[in-house]
């Protein structure tokens, strides 16, 4: 039932979440607690969320977003999203979530690059 | 020509309906040809309302939530989205960007601020104890 994929790559200190699917108030709950115990466990310095294959977010995500920038303030880190759909990014918008982390359009070549060049 | 039509749904308020609820409603609304980006913000708007019956409406418990979609004229959509949960106490207070009564999730308190944002119109209308009913609507663009 879960519409929900997550992928996460580590390289150095870069957490790459690779996310796929939809986020709601149902997936959300999902992707938060893989993604905690990942930070929890290898304490990253970059958390980035690639949102290349989310086709749909509400504003739960906007709290999951959140919830992990705090977090990773928390631990020192940073966190950085890249890749939203226009309908996504105005839902970050909203929520002001463009002026709190770095929302970024990457190639697709660049993407596949991300966690090496970090 | 004058295109009339509607549909009624009713799903038990469990968060996997909320997928459900909003692919149902924007296939409904194919009908009229909407552009990707109008899809995109019925949907939203349509999952904002039916997550807000589950979390806060029936809370803890399972109950019903009641949709009713139609089309009111040519490119106007109407969508009725109503629980009998516990109620909003105060209803602008909820519509304030930000404001949560939820201290377990983590809630961002948008829901309202989306549905206003991406539809034309909202109502809200809610009595304590007896349920919420969320009322939006939408003038697509003429095609």
């Amino acid at each position: 039932m879960d519409k929900i994929n997550i992928e996460i790559k580590l390289e150095n200190s870069t957490m790459l979440a690779v996310l796929t699917g939809e986020i709601d108030h149902h997936t959300a709950s999902k992707i938060r607690s893989l993604l905690d115990v990942e930070i929890q466990n290898n304490n990253p310095k970059f958390l980035v969320l690639d949102f290349t294959n989310i086709t749909f977010m509400d504003s739960s995500g906007i709290g999951l977003i959140m919830g992990r920038y705090k977090l990773m303030q928390y631990i020192g880190g940073n966190l950085k999203i890249i890749n939203p759909s226009p309908q996504i990014k105005k839902v970050m918008s909203l929520a002001g979530l463009d002026r709190l982390a770095v929302i970024e359009r990457v190639t697709p070549k660049k993407r596949s690059d991300y966690v090496a060049e970090k | 020509m004058l295109l009339k039509n509607e549909m009624k749904l009713q799903i038990p308020s469990r968060s996997f309906n909320e997928s459900f609820a909003r692919v149902a409603i924007s296939s409904f609304f194919a009908q009229l040809d909407p552009t990707i980006d109008e899809i995109s913000d019925i949907k939203t708007a349509v999952s904002e309302a039916v997550t807000n019956s589950i979390v806060h409406g029936y809370e803890n418990s399972i109950g019903t939530i009641y949709i009713h979609a139609k089309i009111l004229d040519e490119n106007t959509i109407y969508i009725k989205i109503r629980d009998r949960g516990r109620g909003i106490e105060n209803v602008e207070k909820a519509k304030e960007p930000m404001f949560t009564t939820c201290k377990t999730g983590e809630r961002s308190g948008l829901g309202f601020t989306v549905m206003q944002s991406f539809m034309d119109k909202l109502r809200i209308t809610s009595k304590i104890g007896k349920g919420t009913t969320v009322i939006l609507i939408k003038t697509l663009n003429k095609r």
